[in-house]
Formats: structure tokens, C-alpha cells, sequence
């Protein structure tokens, strides 16, 4: 399978006034040809950051480094400013970004907005740009008609269903989404989700896509892969069989309790105790020590490596051998309860 | 295309004034003055520097309005009506060339400055800073005194000191609109600096500034009027300062109350025209104000 976005050991620090915020630390997994890898997280994890530093729309202050970072074998450290606008963005990478309420520029109709990209990237005239947005719109759901309205005519989940068909005017490879369904009732989300299954299944060249949210549900529904990321690391990668199924990580344990589950629906949610440590803070160990329950002094002086537990699965974590014994107890209150 | 976005431009410019009565108001006395100065020397009945005699061959001086001379005469015997209609066109032309371009200054550094931030922002902020420093007319009579008494150096005075509102302003408009997530989009789908900047950006700031042009128009208005009453004023082109300055140098300011009377309500009126159409664009930059 080619590899679409292939990014290796990536980091994203930003300088700040207490010291250096270590948002994205060494981030390494590979999206493959029509894929969708779900990247789950608590807010604050450096899920945000890492897609804008992909995008490149992380302040100039920040320091990214990476030891690969390719979009199908090209190298994207290595463009210029310039030439990653013209010749990445939006053609090959697009994005439908975080509260998609508020993307749309509301002098515009949301028609032109639409196709402002497709002509400021091609040479199709107006007539045909529009006739490309027209079929886009029909595929999100939305009427024709609705091009010459204003956002604010919009709903939310209208606009959202709009943002998506922007993002797809160029027929990029690789889309991100971030966190497409929030701020959504449940029945815009399961259309949007549904919508966005249709066009997948629908396009005819290869659509992969980068799937940002921290809602398990939205994910588990919609990926191939899933990665969940803590304090600015990716702690487990696995195929969201795998990941449900036999979860290694003693965080996507405890971010499986934290979820009703539609078969047993009177099990007691438990929650992870604590919160997300201080970026600014020099963790010599694990990051989610603090907040682990079955953590030994090893935990606390060395980081973990990542290691390949099975196939396509990989885990950063030292107790990988006990895992049967946690996935027992970590369905359990107590083994929750505790203070360091 | 083109010309379907010029006509949408100018029915919401008419829209937007429509609604307050102000608006409506301002609105006819500017469309007033503006026929007056397009058609001023068709409609100027003496040529501007004319002595006059009465129908008895008496020169007419000092003459209070009457059929023959409808706003008087001046005390060289120059007709006053003559003298409002050509002053008006040079009102007009001072005050929407230096509005205009005073507003295109202003609005460029105002973007430029609050889009790109950091050092462009401080160089830029700082120059206004210092323009805010400079007091009008001291300016003013520097420039005159180095170039000549010529409209156009009033022009170039007016522009150099009021841009320096709008920048301020606009810049921090822009400050507030650059951080919204359109932005962000925009960015994200490829658009370079300047799409942002004066496709994005600036249709959001539009109401803003309008206003400011409007606002700039009636200051240079006074400003002009100002100067030219100290004596400041082209030769060769009468505006309504200048006629005041020609009254207060006659000695009869105390007398002839025609004489000064038209210029001074038609600087009334104008300027205050345009603060009724800046308020109905207020009334859209700031929706807050339509409930009163």
C-alpha cells in the first residue's frame, strides 16, 4: 500500500515565558491510501497543533523538527513557503477545520467561497468551478440553491456539510478533519458521518483522511487506524479493531470506561483521575505516570520505547506483559481510585 | 460581473443611508452641493474676480441681497453667489481628494500593520504616532511658506495629518478580524497575504471604512476652511475660507452680514452632512447604536 503522509518522529515545541511547551514530542505513523486514521485525545493533548503544523499554519515562533515528513515520498520540510502554498495546500492536504461554524467569511456567499480555491489553483472559469461546487454540494447534501445564500443563513450543521464540500473542490488525497462532528446534535453528526462514507465510497481517485476528535464513537465508527495521544505523544496506534478489541495502554483502557457502551448500559462510567500533566515541566519518564494505575518506579525514571506488540500495533508503555491482568482490572472502580 | 458587484456596491450604499432620516438628509445636501460643483461654471452667473456695476453704471458695492444680486456683493463689488458656486467645486474637489486619499493611506497601513503584527506593525504604529505629533497648521504654513500658496499643497497637508485615525482604528479592526477562524480557513486553503489581506479582511472593515471616508471628508472640509481663513488658501481658486478671509481683511465683518453669512451655513451644512451619512454607517459597524 502506498503511504500517503508518512511522518516520522515529529516535533513542535513553542517558546514560551515558562519555558519550552512541548505540544507535539516525537509523533511518528503513516497514513496509508484511502485510509482514515482516527487520532483521539483529551483537549490539550496537541492533536490541534500537530494538524496545523502539518498545515503550516503554526506561528512562526514554534520549532518544528521531524526526522520524516513526506506526502507520498515528497519531502515537505523542504518546501519553501511559497511552493508548499501553491503546490500542497488544498490540492493534495485540505482541511475542515475546528469549528467549522465560524470558517466561513460571512461577506461572502458560501458559492464563491467554495470556488475561490478551485480558481485561484486552476485554470477553470467561473462557470465550471461553479459546476464543480454544484456537484459537491449535492453530494454533501446540501441544495444548489444554497450556494448563493450567506453563512449566516446556514445551520450549523449546514455549514459544517458546506466546509466539507470546500475542503474536496481540488480532490486532494489526504483530508483533515478536525473535529467535524463537535458542537453537532446527534442526527447532524450521524449525516455528516454518513455523507462522508458516501464520498469516500464515491470518489474514484484514492481519498485518505486525517480524522481529529475526541469523541471514541466518531471514531470508531469512521476509522481504519486509530491513534490516541497523550500530552503531545502518541501512546497507542493500532487498527481500530485491534485498539477496541485488545487495547494495551493503560489510557485507552481507561478512555474505554469513560464511554457508555450501547451493550452493557448500566455499567458505571469511571473516569481517569487527574488531568493532563504541564507541557512546560521536564517529565523524565512517562508522561501518563501521574495518572496510571498500575504504574512501577520504572514508569516514573524512564520513557517508554515504542514497541511493536502485533501486528500494526504499537504501544509505548514498559508493562506491556501485564496487560491481561489490567485489561481485567481496569473495568473495575477501584482500580481507579487512588492517589499518588 | 464587474458591473452587477459596482451596482450591488452603490444600492447597499443607498440602502445602508435610507435608513436613518439623518442619512436621507445628509445624503440630499451632498448630492445638492455635489450638482453645484460639477455644473459651477455653467451655473455662475459673473465671472469670480468681476467688478460689478448696478443698472444706474454705480459700481455695486457692499450690496445687500436684492433681485439684481441675490446673496450681495462683496467690497470690491463681486458677486457672492458667483463666488459660492466655484468655491463649492473647490470645497468638493479639496475634500474628496484628500478624504479619499487619506482613507486609502490610513487603511493600507491600518491592514498592513494589524495583518503582518511584529516589527512592520511597530515601524508603521510608530510613524502614526508621530504623525499624531504634528499639529495641523504649523504644517501647514511650513509647507506653504517652502511651496507657494497652490490647492493641491493643502491637499498634501490635510492627507499627511488625518490618515493617522484611520490607521489606528482600522488597524486594530484588523487586529480582531485576523485572529477569527475565516482566517485560519482562508490560510489554510492556499491564499497568499495579500488575498487575505484585501479579500478577506477588508470586506469585513468596509462599513469601518466608509465611515472614515466620510469622517476625513468633513475634516478636511474644516480644515481647509481653517486654513484658508488665515490666509493660506490658493490665489487663484476661492473656497468658502477663503471668502471669509477676504470679508475679515475688507474690515466689514461687523457690517455685512450677507457677506459672511452664506459661506459659513454652506460649511455648516457640508460638514454636517457628512456626520448625519457617517452616523447611518456607524449605525452598521455598530448595530448597537439602532436601538436608540
Amino acid at each position: 500500500m502506498t503511504q500517503i503522509l508518512n511522518i516520522k518522529n515529529l516535533k513542535t515545541h513553542y517558546q514560551s515565558e515558562e519555558g519550552v511547551v512541548k505540544a507535539v514530542d516525537g509523533i511518528s505513523f503513516t497514513i496509508g491510501e484511502n485510509q482514515v486514521f482516527g487520532l483521539a485525545g483529551e483537549s490539550g493533548c496537541g492533536k490541534s497543533t500537530l494538524i496545523r503544523t502539518i498545515m503550516r499554519l503554526i506561528p512562526k515562533s514554534a520549532s518544528v523538527s521531524a526526522d520524516q515528513l513526506q506526502f507520498k515520498g515528497k519531502d515537505l520540510l523542504s518546501l519553501s513557503d511559497v511552493s508548499f502554498r501553491k503546490n500542497i495546500l488544498w490540492q493534495n492536504i485540505s482541511l475542515v477545520p475546528q469549528s467549522a461554524m465560524n470558517a466561513l467569511n460571512p461577506v461572502y456567499r458560501v458559492g464563491d467561497q467554495c470556488t475561490e480555491a478551485i480558481l485561484a489553483h486552476t485554470d477553470l472559469n467561473k462557470a465550471e468551478a461553479s459546476n464543480v461546487v454544484e456537484r459537491l454540494f449535492d453530494v454533501v447534501g446540501l441544495q444548489a440553491g444554497l450556494m448563493k445564500a450567506y453563512p449566516h443563513e446556514f445551520s450549523g450543521g449546514m455549514r459544517q456539510r458546506a466546509m466539507i464540500a470546500m475542503s474536496l473542490v481540488l480532490r486532494p488525497e489526504l483530508v483533515i478533519m478536525d473535529e467535524p462532528t463537535t458542537g453537532l446534535d446527534v442526527l447532524v453528526q450521524e449525516r455528516i458521518l454518513r455523507n462522508l462514507k458516501e464520498i469516500r465510497q464515491k470518489s474514484k481517485n484514492s481519498l485518505s483522511i486525517l480524522l481529529i476528535t475526541h469523541d471514541i464513537s466518531v471514531i470508531a465508527e469512521m476509522s481504519d487506524r486509530i491513534g490516541i495521544m497523550y500530552a503531545g505523544k502518541l501512546m497507542e496506534t493500532a487498527n481500530s479493531m485491534d485498539l477496541f478489541n485488545e487495547p494495551y495502554h493503560p489510557y485507552t483502557l481507561g478512555l474505554k470506561n469513560a464511554f457508555p457502551s450501547i451493550k452493557s448500559l448500566d455499567r458505571e462510567l469511571i473516569s481517569i483521575p487527574g488531568s493532563p500533566p504541564n507541557l512546560t515541566r521536564n517529565i523524565s519518564g512517562c508522561l501518563f505516570y501521574e495518572r496510571c494505575p498500575f504504574s512501577i518506579d520504572i514508569c516514573q525514571e524512564k520513557p517508554p520505547q515504542e514497541t511493536l506488540v502485533a501486528k500494526d500495533h504499537i504501544v509505548q508503555c514498559h508493562r506491556i506483559e501485564d496487560v491481561e491482568k489490567f485489561r481485567k482490572l481496569a473495568g473495575e472502580k477501584e482500580t481507579w481510585q487512588f492517589s499518588k | 460581473m464587474r458591473l452587477s458587484a459596482i451596482t450591488e456596491f452603490f444600492s447597499f450604499q443607498f440602502k445602508t443611508i435610507k435608513r436613518s432620516r439623518f442619512g436621507i438628509f445628509g445624503a440630499m445636501i451632498l448630492i445638492f452641493f455635489g450638482i453645484i460643483a460639477i455644473f459651477a461654471p455653467l451655473i455662475a452667473p459673473h465671472e469670480l474676480w468681476e467688478s460689478l456695476r448696478d443698472s444706474s453704471g454705480k459700481l455695486a458695492i457692499l450690496r445687500q441681497p436684492c433681485l439684481e444680486f441675490p446673496m450681495g456683493t462683496t467690497a470690491m463689488g463681486r458677486d457672492i453667489l458667483s463666488q459660492m458656486i466655484l468655491a463649492t467645486r473647490t470645497t468638493v474637489i479639496i475634500g474628496l481628494t484628500s478624504g479619499l486619499v487619506s482613507v486609502f493611506i490610513g487603511a493600507n497601513i491600518g491592514l498592513f500593520a494589524g495583518y503582518y503584527g511584529g516589527k512592520l506593525d511597530e515601524v508603521f504604529m510608530r510613524l502614526t504616532d508621530i504623525v499624531y505629533g504634528m499639529p495641523f497648521l504649523p504644517f501647514l504654513i511650513v509647507l506653504i511658506s517652502l511651496f507657494g500658496r497652490n490647492i493641491w499643497f493643502v491637499i498634501i497637508a490635510i492627507c499627511c495629518i488625518i490618515w493617522r485615525t484611520s490607521a489606528r482604528v482600522i488597524r486594530a479592526q484588523v487586529l480582531s478580524i485576523r485572529q477569527r477562524q475565516y482566517i485560519q480557513a482562508a490560510k489554510a486553503r492556499g491564499c497568499s497575504d495579500l488575498r487575505i489581506i484585501f479579500g478577506h479582511i477588508m470586506p469585513n472593515i468596509l462599513p469601518l471604512l466608509l465611515l472614515y471616508t466620510a469622517f476625513n471628508i468633513a475634516w478636511s472640509v474644516l480644515a481647509e476652511a481653517g486654513a484658508s481663513f488665515l490666509g493660506f488658501s490658493d490665489p487663484n481658486n476661492i473656497t468658502w475660507g477663503g471668502m471669509l478671509y477676504n470679508l475679515w481683511i475688507s474690515g466689514k465683518i461687523r457690517t455685512a452680514w450677507w457677506w459672511f453669512a452664506s459661506p459659513s451655513i454652506c460649511i455648516i451644512l457640508f460638514v454636517s452632512a457628512l456626520v448625519f451619512i457617517s452616523r447611518a454607517y456607524e449605525e452598521v459597524a455598530n448595530p448597537r447604536l439602532r436601538q436608540r
